[in-house]
């Protein structure tokens, strides 16, 4: 990566107003810098910022921009809240060495379709305050055009009775195939299927169906076809549409089992 | 610009490009037995401890290490060498390439997990590949490590 000037601010607002510039960047943890070839004028590192924490309240958990991904691995609240799904899918992505390094904000900020955390997270219906957007649910922002911001944190209400990630990867060093998450959250069923190897996204067909059903017998297998058809999927390295659309109905299946029992 | 941090208990100054990777910099100022291979912080042979926590070097910026604390296995030699014994005796060694990263792993591990199992150890070393010796006499090695008193 091309970098003519390395900013390390001391407050939100120096942050921003660094950020505004022709060329300027966050780096968040800075764990996939060479995925890509990029020049920037400014690189403005968010680690000054008091941005990295975890806690809760009674109706909602919170988690900075800049806690690691080993962080919500090991956290006790993210190990204990929502059934440990974050501290779990957290776990799944990659080494110890990576996580130690890749931020949450940065997994969200970049909007990788790759992305364990933001299928999970989607599924938890979070939401995610920026510093001059505001507060929006993830699936607002990941539908939202790019605008300069600094992703300030993450919160999740403690609405979640049940919950459930899986995600299949050829080797434990690599991104997901495909991976799936399913959620009770305040009476509603919820379904995000990510690694497509597209953005992630909410099978709204599936979750329309898993809401207007008054029986659990067999709908886990409809949803599962449901989700499949609903959703696209590409080839790449790792697996092309064909196998996606197959492992998507048994991830599905998987998934929906889980929170139905 | 300039930076500094501390590099196996010496502090040190160093003038980097500020797109530089810490790889790069360790490099730089003559430490060798920091690899690099795979670029994606998948293959753990630029592992470094970072304030104690393993880190891929050369997926991290020279610029963020600033005011930090990096260890190489230059910086861990007691640790090092009883690890390197076993290592020995357990046929857990080849061609030596991943081995200054893979044990800043198991180094870290020991220090940061209570007796982790079979499967905890695997996970921890997940990201640390060897394409000499198929694993099994590195396990044993890691296990008879773990058993080692600090």
């Amino acid at each position: 990566m091309d970098i003519r000037e390395y900013c390390r601010p001391k407050s939100i607002e120096e942050a921003y107003e660094l950020l505004c510039s022709e060329g300027a960047a966050i780096i968040g943890g800075g764990a996939f810098l060479n995925l890509g070839d990029r020049q920037l004028s400014k690189a403005v590192d968010i680690g000054d910022l008091d941005l990295s924490f975890i806690k809760e309240d009674e109706s909602r958990v919170e988690i900075g921009a800049a806690s690691t991904l080993r962080d919500i691995e090991l956290n006790d609240i993210t190990r204990q809240a929502f059934e440990g799904v974050l501290s779990k899918t957290a776990a799944s992505i990659m080494g110890v060495q990576l996580r130690n390094v890749a931020t949450l904000g940065g997994t969200i900020y970049g909007k990788y379709g790759f992305s364990d955390m933001i299928t999970t997270l989607l599924a938890l219906n979070a939401q995610v305050e920026l510093y001059k957007a505001g507060a929006m649910s993830l699936e607002s922002y990941l539908n939202r055009e790019h605008e300069k911001d600094i992703i300030l944190k993450v919160s999740i209400e403690k609405e979640v009775t049940k919950v459930f990630y899986e995600g299949v990867r050829k080797t434990g060093t690599d991104f997901s195939m495909l991976n799936a998450a399913a959620a009770m959250v305040d009476g509603e069923f919820r379904l995000c299927i990510g690694s497509r190897p597209g953005r992630a996204k909410l099978a709204k067909g599936a979750m329309n169906f898993l809401n207007g059903i008054d029986s659990a017998k067999g709908s886990a297998g409809i949803a599962a076809i449901l989700a499949s058809e609903e959703l696209t999927f590409g080839t790449d390295a790792r697996a092309s549409d064909t196998y996606r659309k197959e492992l998507c109905k048994t991830l599905v299946r998987h998934c929906v089992t889980e929170v139905l029992e | 610009m300039n930076i500094s941090f501390r590099i196996n208990g010496t502090n040190k100054n160093v003038d980097i490009k500020p797109g530089e990777l810490l790889y790069d910099v360790l490099k730089s100022i003559g430490i060798s037995s920091v690899k690099k291979a795979c670029e994606t912080s998948s293959c753990g042979v630029c592992t470094v401890l970072l304030d104690g926590r393993p880190i891929a070097s050369c997926s991290y910026l020279a610029a963020k290490a600033h005011g930090h604390e990096i260890t190489t296995i230059e910086g861990v030699s007691r640790e090092a060498e009883i690890l390197g014994s076993l290592m020995n005796s357990e046929g857990a060694i080849q061609c030596g390439f991943c081995t200054p990263g893979f044990m800043l792993t198991v180094i870290a591990m020991k220090r940061e997990l209570q007796n982790p199992d079979e499967q905890a150890i695997k996970n921890y070393l997940v990201s640390n590949l060897c394409r000499c010796s198929g694993y099994e006499g590195q396990l044993r090695a890691v296990k008879l490590y773990m058993e080692v008193p600090q």
